[in-house]
């Protein structure tokens, strides 16, 4: 396959997770929390070298693992503006990362029309429910139709419901592409 | 009530159960009395009864007592999905429109297990996916998407 979720952890898991079990009833504590996480105003705008080791650790909270080279490796692919059709951005509350977004546009792969794919998508844990992540795939999405494409897919675990959550509330929903796998012996 | 081509099948309570849920859901301070859910899905107050009793017990809607008085949601949109309300009503795990399969141990049996299996955990994954927040939105596209066909057809 050409298209690899660059960012999964240890055990396959898509980079984000619930960061703690869901009440299914009851008051929403996590919109306040996340209030008081990003007091500031944030921003979207493309990774910057000095954003990784933020990038690197916020990562790290997610997934338990440290990654430094392969973060260093995903700069290099998809930061610094340098890659046309490529984008690694991050979300800014003051000095602060609290969110990053890797996404491109991909050409005539699985059978499809260029698309945009989103493959990486992270909030800091106490910042969430707070639309962070809504901006970040908004900022993505408006570099995609400029780039002219018009569908948005993504990929992730089907356990994952948090975030399969996220990106359906965004209006995403099943597309025509099966994914399919197999153990290798 | 579900498309007839759809391939899971939900039990009865339980799509009463969403289609009362959404009714709460979209107005949450609004009292529904059970009577008005009953008439407008044509099912006897008795059996809307026993799923709205269900579904106060699990705290996502509590009834309001007094005139005026019915139900109202208790829950919180951005969290509740539909398989939160489905696992309520369905402890046991989704059914699909296939016949059961036989409790073999053939290779056909075992394939086709497999098979199921599969379809199965996507449903649950969208189930699990879908919030009563998300659900509205969509439930508001397809009426705007309807709307203007609903207008020609008028015209």
């Amino acid at each position: 396959m050409l298209f690899r979720p660059a960012c999964l952890s240890s055990n396959n898991r898509a980079i984000v997770r619930a960061p703690t079990p869901r009440p299914a009833t009851g008051p929403k504590p996590a919109r306040r929390a996340a209030r008081s996480a990003t007091d500031e105003a944030v921003a979207v705008r493309p990774v910057r070298r000095g954003d990784l080791d933020q990038v690197i650790a916020l990562d790290a909270t997610v997934t338990g693992l440290e990654k430094q080279s392969y973060w260093r490796a995903v700069y290099r692919r998809y930061g610094a503006g340098l890659h046309e059709h490529r984008h690694f951005l991050v979300a800014v509350a003051g000095k602060r990362i609290v969110g990053f977004l890797i996404g491109e546009v991909r050409d005539w792969e699985f059978g499809s029309p260029p698309c945009g794919w989103v493959f990486a998508i992270d909030v800091m844990p106490e910042a969430r429910q707070a639309g962070i992540g809504t901006q970040l795939l908004q900022a993505v999405c408006t570099l995609f139709r400029r780039e002219g494409v018009r569908k948005v897919r993504t990929m992730l675990s089907n356990d994952n419901t948090l975030i399969l959550s996220f990106f359906r509330s965004q209006g995403m929903m099943a597309g025509s592409l099966i994914p399919l796998e197999m153990d290798l012996d | 009530m579900p498309r007839g081509d759809a391939r899971v099948k939900l039990q009865k309570n339980t799509q009463l159960a969403l289609y009362s849920v959404l009714e709460f859901a979209a107005d949450p301070m609004r009292h529904i009395a059970a009577a008005t859910i009953a008439e407008k899905y044509g099912v006897s107050q008795h059996h809307l009864a026993k799923v709205l009793s269900e579904l106060a017990r699990a705290g996502v809607v509590e009834s309001v007592r007094g005139v005026g008085g019915g139900y109202r949601f208790a829950g919180n949109l951005r969290r509740l999905t539909l398989m939160d309300i489905i696992r309520l009503f369905e402890p046991d795990g989704l059914g699909t429109e296939a016949e059961p399969t036989p409790s073999g141990n053939t290779p056909v049996d075992l394939a086709l297990d497999t098979v199921l299996s599969e379809i199965d955990q996507f449903a649950r994954a969208t189930f699990s996916s879908i919030t009563l927040a998300t659900m509205l939105r969509l439930m508001q596209r397809q009426q705007k998407a309807q709307s203007p066909a609903v207008t020609a057809a008028r015209a």
